[in-house]
């Protein structure tokens, strides 16, 4: 089959740029992230075997160069706290004092994903919604739901405790799931 | 019996792990019985199916692949 990597690679350099700067959070690192990928898909363009896996597998090579990445500024003295970020009262005001949903916060019905996956509007609310993640709390869903890494892997990577792991990934969600009902969800009834 | 509270911190550890069977149960109970969380639920399973998606879907709306 012929290669079309140079096309592919043009194709979607926005799209491993908005990935990239998405979990790194920094222009700069995402850009050498980038960069560095197209570098090695280039070099190692005989490896795959046709135009519809290319996508996929240039996006490999990326999250790899993210995750190492991450690592190297993972071992910066940046000692992030997780409970500054999201107390543990965070979302307490969604329930009453019986821990129930408050008739107001109650969620709402999101429908067929698939049909709002089709809209291009909604990656952008959903990419906005991530990028409000306060940094530490974003860093462990990323690696979570971007990066591929179980829970396990991350509290050993971030020096975290496993409790600690899911309560973070519990908040995310939680953030998350407020800012999509008020920014996407509610408006569409 | 559970509260939605609890509930929703069951049902975002079960994304990434399994629940032990009594977790299990109780949480079961109370999805049968709460329409609120059984919709948070779907929203769960929305998010992931979203974020294991995400990189293929283009913002840029001429994107037909």
């Amino acid at each position: 089959m012929e290669s079309h990597l140079p096309e592919v690679l043009a194709g979607i350099r926005n799209d491993l740029l908005r990935f990239a700067r998405l979990q790194l959070r920094d222009d700069a690192a995402a850009e050498d992230a980038v960069q560095e990928t197209l570098v090695a898909a280039i070099e190692a363009a005989g490896k795959f075997a046709g135009q519809s896996q290319a996508k996929t597998w240039v996006f490999a090579i990326l999250k790899n160069k993210i995750i190492d990445s991450m690592r190297r500024r993972a071992r910066e003295p940046n000692i992030g706290s997780y409970d500054e970020e999201f107390p543990a009262s965070a979302f307490d005001s969604l329930f009453n004092e019986r821990l129930h949903w408050n008739a107001a916060e109650r969620p709402s019905d999101w429908g067929d994903p698939a049909q709002t996956f089709e809209d291009a509007q909604f990656w952008q609310v959903f990419d906005a919604c991530l990028d409000r993640l306060p940094p530490n709390t974003g860093r462990v869903f990323m690696m979570r739901e971007f990066l591929g890494f179980d829970t396990s892997e991350i509290c050993k990577e971030l020096s975290i405790s496993p409790s600690n792991c899911w309560v973070v990934l519990h908040r995310a969600r939680m953030a998350l799931r407020l800012c999509l009902e008020s920014q996407w969800f509610q408006g569409r009834k | 019996m559970l509260s939605c509270k609890d509930a929703t911190e069951l049902m975002s550890q079960r994304q990434d792990q399994p629940l032990g069977l009594m977790a299990q149960i109780r949480l079961q109970l109370h999805l049968a019985m709460c329409v609120g969380c059984r919709r948070f639920d779907q929203q769960m399973n929305f998010l992931r199916q979203a974020t294991s998606c995400r990189e293929g879907k283009s913002q840029e709306p001429q994107d037909t692949l």
